[in-house]
């Protein structure tokens, strides 16, 4: 069994894990989009050991589209870029780097047994 | 109640033109009425730049920095003065008015003289548009009726005088130069600079013959035509067409009829008033007589205008001293000399650099303690000009040499320019106000200008004869130092590299992926800036499918889709249209998708036609479609060439001379698909008239009865610029050849998200270097520029029909990886104007909106 596990962000040790789809479906540094209990939720993998979900939705535009966006780093940071105006946020917490008043929501993430699990509040 | 006094100009030159608009901006109250009588057909225009015309017939017109507005300016084109009355205040014209002045404004310029030697009325000379053209159409006639090069010879060997035998030359003609003094220039240059000179001339296959002069035109039996020139030293040089740029003669004809008084060489003599013998009579530019003198620069002239446009409305300025300084633009001839450069000042010091193998010759004049700059003069390597021109007179702050630059001294820094220096002599812009432009003190709305091209337009400095430009880019590039904005040419902080270095470094090494050049060149794991930038630098030189290869995470949100991101998430989806040509069987295809899919339509600035609202899991179905209809992408996403934008031209147009939609297609489907630092665009016109605005594109191809003309950095957009002149009346073979070199020297060297106009703003030399480039290949790149170019065009595929083709892309365009069949529920829309948009934040609040996913949910009214 291969188990991974973000480092939980918010405080949200409780909440259900919730299936989202087969880890073969994701591809490194790409983002895909599930739909989990009503939300969207952004999943981007950044290597077989280092998954991260984030809402999909941009702060400042209203728009679901987070997952679209381009995945980096600034210093130690693993950062993904709003696809419309390219704010960056921090992927591990949600925080706005280039606008700290903005932010996303993140979520525990992990694979078990080849399977993509979310933690939803 | 104030009355309006009737200013009248005589003259439209420059100068006429500089002083009807100094004084609309000085006279907001419309004090004034301005009628400007000019002689010459054509709309005043900048006569310094005349020599692009023998290029083609570009269009030259001075642009007023003010409004013209007829009530308060009208110009008279075509009409001459034909007299003065300066009692009875009226000035007669060629179409028989009698124009009442309150004040005159002579600004009639000069005329080119031609000595009274047997065969002159066979001589021509280099002055008016007219002139120009006539040369130009001329050679060419010649070239086909002779069937060999036309033989020029031009007498004259001053600025005048190169200018146009390297114009003849530069259209195929033989040129020979005769000049009586013992060498070229010689009213500027010492014998050193003087000889220096004549071996880059003659270096350019252009024959001197000095210390002599034409003593008579030798004509065929019939007298029709010119078959050779005899010269004083009795040497008979065969010639087809003469041509004589000698000096100037100031047009003080009607002055002098009028009883002005005129100078001991003749022109009006004016004082520091600018004022003539008659008060209500001003003189300005080649016609005035200041100090004994006519100057034949453009400096004086518009110096001269602002004094009278002040004077006429009660002012005090006062026209104290000619700038002299002047500096060839002969493409490939570095001359300028400003200040004492003979050093005529008592005590005078000169520092003198040779270098008779190089061809380069510098000089300063210094007072005789060193310390104070007096003059200049520089042949083989002008670079030192711009920057001292505006010391002269002022304390060097270190010993003279180090300013030559060909003794390997750097020259000063630009901190060094006092204040009050004047860089810009043409316009008399000083230091001061630059700085202030960058800074955003003065300008409009306060806005600071931060690139050369703005500042340019918003301070005037450098845009006459373009001899200061190096120089208000160093100013430029000082003051963002100064207020902390660094040039820093870092991409990003992952890559110390500039994107041109980037572009070499990948050229050079082959790597073809992202993590191997972040692993030796960069640090990290990249961001949404140099991601794309390196996704566009691997396609343009390796044309791979752009979402291939472990490259689509790279792509930039358009490109990632091969689609239009929209605000609520959705996509726009444009198929090409090359040169805006559709049949309508495939605009009914578009039709029928844009109903199916329930997207809205509407037609792109650049003649294509532009379908939003789709879903990401859509664009597949949606592209089947197209594809299958025989569309491909148009690449409106990407940074990439869009469109080339077309008028109907010969085909249709009853004014076209070429085929201009023909043409448009073919560039459109050899540059489809080739990634840029930009986005850029094309145009092609038909003719003249230019109804496809192809000078706003990056390159314009505008036709001619010979060919076609090619303009290169136009742009619109935020900070539009005017396409420039780079060749003209080329063949369809010669301007593929011209865009392939030119668009793959901008993809090597462009910095990222910078368009074609900043680039070559930005580029040492900027348009002569590229024209150099280009056209002479002068850095030897042409054959690597035209193969990398051949490379693309073959590889090029459409990057949907590649996409379709292959099921593990098409996994890429889902919107929900658990549940494939789920529409976005974010994408509502509202009904307006007959077709569906996406609700406002307010609607969207309020509810309203409908989840619309292909056609299964019609819309309606009130939903
Ligand atoms: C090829 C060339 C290159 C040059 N390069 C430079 C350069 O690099 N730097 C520089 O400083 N200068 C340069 N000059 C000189 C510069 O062009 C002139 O100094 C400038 O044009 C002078 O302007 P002006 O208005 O006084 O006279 P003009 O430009 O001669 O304009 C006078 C106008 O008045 C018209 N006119 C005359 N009499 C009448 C009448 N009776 N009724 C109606 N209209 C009349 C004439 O037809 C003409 O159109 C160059 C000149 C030429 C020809
Ligand atoms: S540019 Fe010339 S050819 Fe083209 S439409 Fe206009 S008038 Fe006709």
């Amino acid at each position: 069994m291969t188990m991974t596990t973000s480092a939980p962000v918010t405080d949200a040790t409780t909440g259900t894990w919730t299936v989202a789809c087969a880890g073969a479906e994701l591809e490194p540094l790409w983002g895909e989009t599930v739909l989990l209990a009503g939300r969207q939720i952004a999943l981007i993998k950044l290597s077989d050991d280092e998954l991260y979900a984030v809402g999909n939705q941009d702060p400042h535009t209203g728009a679901f589209v987070m997952a679209r966006g381009i995945v980096g780093s600034r210093g130690d940071i693993p950062t993904i870029a709003s696809p419309l105006h390219k704010e960056v946020y921090d992927l591990r917490t949600g925080a706005g780097l280039s606008n700290p008043a903005l932010r996303i929501d993140s979520y525990p993430s992990r694979i078990v047994d080849g399977v993509v699990e979310v933690q939803l509040p | 109640m104030t009355t309006t006094r009737e200013v009248l100009i005589i003259g439209g030159g420059p100068a006429g033109h500089r002083a009807a608009d100094a004084l609309r901006a000085r006279d907001p109250e419309l004090a004034t009425r301005i009628t400007v009588i000019s002689e010459e057909i054509h709309a005043p225009y900048d006569r310094v730049a005349l020599s692009q015309r023998m290029e083609s017939s570009v269009d030259l017109s001075l642009t007023a920095q003010t409004e013209w507005h007829p009530d308060h300016v009208s110009v008279l084109s075509g009409v001459a003065a034909t007299s003065i009355d300066p009692i009875g205040h009226t000035v007669e014209t060629s179409d028989d008015r009698r124009l009442p002045f309150d004040q005159l404004v002579m600004a009639t310029g000069s005329s080119a003289p031609v000595p009274d030697i047997p065969g002159a009325e066979h001589i021509r000379v280099y002055r008016t548009i007219d002139d120009v053209d006539w040369l130009r159409d001329e050679v060419a006639r010649l070239s086909v009726s002779l069937g060999r090069a036309p033989r020029a010879v031009v007498a004259g060997g001053g600025l005048l005088g190169l200018e146009a035998a390297g114009g003849l030359a530069a259209r195929g003609a033989e040129s020979s130069l005769v000049h009586s003094g013992p060498w070229l220039m010689s009213a500027q240059l010492d014998q050193g600079a003087g000889q220096a000179l004549g071996r880059v001339i003659a270096g350019k296959g252009i024959a001197l013959h000095l210390g002599t002069r034409p003593r008579d035109i030798q004509l065929t039996d019939d007298g029709s035509a010119v078959t050779a020139v005899r010269l004083a030293n009795g040497q008979v040089l065969p010639a087809d067409l003469v041509v004589f740029a000698i000096g100037i003669t100031p047009r003080d004809e009607l002055a002098a009829a009028a009883g002005l008084e005129l100078g001991p060489r003749g022109g009006i003599v004016i004082g520091t008033d600018c004022r003539t013998s008659s008060p209500d009579i001003f003189a300005i530019g080649e016609v005035a007589s200041f100090e004994g003198r006519c100057t034949g620069l453009v400096a004086p002239a518009n110096a001269m205008a602002e004094v009278v446009a002040d004077r006429l409305l009660g002012g005090f300025a006062e026209f104290t001293t000619v700038d002299d300084a002047t500096k060839l633009k002969l493409a490939g001839v570095d001359v300028a000399s400003f200040g004492d450069a003979l050093g005529t000042t008592e005590g005078a010091l000169e520092v003198v650099y040779a270098d008779p193998v190089r061809g380069v010759y510098q000089k300063l004049v210094v007072t005789d303690d060193a310390k104070t700059l007096l003059g200049g003069m520089f042949v083989g390597d002008a670079s030192p000009y711009a920057m001292l021109r505006p010391m002269l007179g002022a304390a060097l702050g270190d010993e003279p040499g180090a300013y030559l630059s060909a003794a390997g001294g750097d020259g000063p820094a630009s901190s060094e320019l006092p204040d009050s220096a004047l860089v810009c002599s043409c316009n008399n812009i000083e230091a001061h106000t630059i700085r202030d432009a960058v800074n955003g003190i003065g300008t409009p709305d306060g806005e600071a200008c931060t690139e050369l091209g703005p500042l340019k337009a918003c301070t005037r400095a450098g845009a006459q004869c373009g001899s200061c430009v190096p120089l208000v880019k160093k100013i430029l590039e000082t003051e963002l130092v100064k207020s902390g904005q660094t040039v820093s040419k870092a991409l990003c902080e992952h890559f110390p590299l500039s994107r041109q270095e980037l572009y070499e470094t990948v050229r050079v090494t082959g790597l073809t992926s992202f993590d191997e050049i972040i692993s030796t060149y960069g640090t990290g794991r990249g961001c949404d800036i140099c991601k794309p930038t390196i996704a566009s630098v691997i396609a343009s030189q390796h044309q791979g499918y752009i979402l291939g290869e472990g490259r689509a995470g790279l792509q930039d949100t358009n490109d990632r889709a091969l689609a239009n991101l929209q605000r609520d998430g959705s996509y726009s989806v444009v198929p090409r249209m090359p040169g805006g040509e559709v049949t309508p069987q495939k605009l009914a295809v578009i039709a029928q998708v844009a109903i199916d899919f329930g997207l809205y339509t509407k037609i792109t600035g650049g003649q294509r036609i532009d379908m939003f609202g789709a879903s990401l899991d859509q664009l597949p179905e949606i592209w089947k479609r197209l594809v299958d209809a025989g569309f491909e992408s148009g690449q409106a996403y990407g940074k990439a060439l869009r469109n080339v934008k077309s008028c109907v031209g010969s085909t249709w147009c009853r004014f076209g001379v070429q085929d201009a939609v023909a043409m448009a297609v073919r560039l459109e489907l050899r540059y489809r698909g080739l990634r840029a630092p930009h986005k850029f665009k094309f145009g092609v016109s038909g003719c003249a008239r230019e109804c496809a605005e192809a000078r706003g594109k990056d390159v314009g191809v505008i036709a001619t009865d010979k060919g076609w003309n090619m303009y290169v950095g136009g742009n619109g957009g935020y900070q539009p610029a005017h396409g420039h002149l780079l060749v003209g009346d080329l063949d369809d073979e010669t301007l593929i050849t011209y865009i392939d070199r030119y668009m793959m020297y901008y993809i090597r060297t462009g910095d990222r998200l910078q368009r074609t106009a900043r680039w070559m703003e930005e580029m040492e030399g900027g348009l002569e270097h590229v024209y150099d480039v280009v056209v002479n290949d002068s850095l030897g790149l042409a054959d690597e520029l035209e193969s990398a170019m051949a490379k693309h065009v073959e590889n090029y595929e459409d990057e949907w029909a590649a996409t379709l083709r292959d099921p593990e892309r098409l996994r890429r365009f889902r919107t929900f990886v658990n549940a494939p069949e789920e529409a976005d529920p974010s994408h509502l829309r509202v009904p307006e104007r007959d077709q569906v948009r996406p609700p406002t934040d307010e609607e969207r609040a309020a509810g309203k909106g409908v989840l619309l996913s292909g056609s299964r949910i019609p819309v309606r009214e009130g939903a």
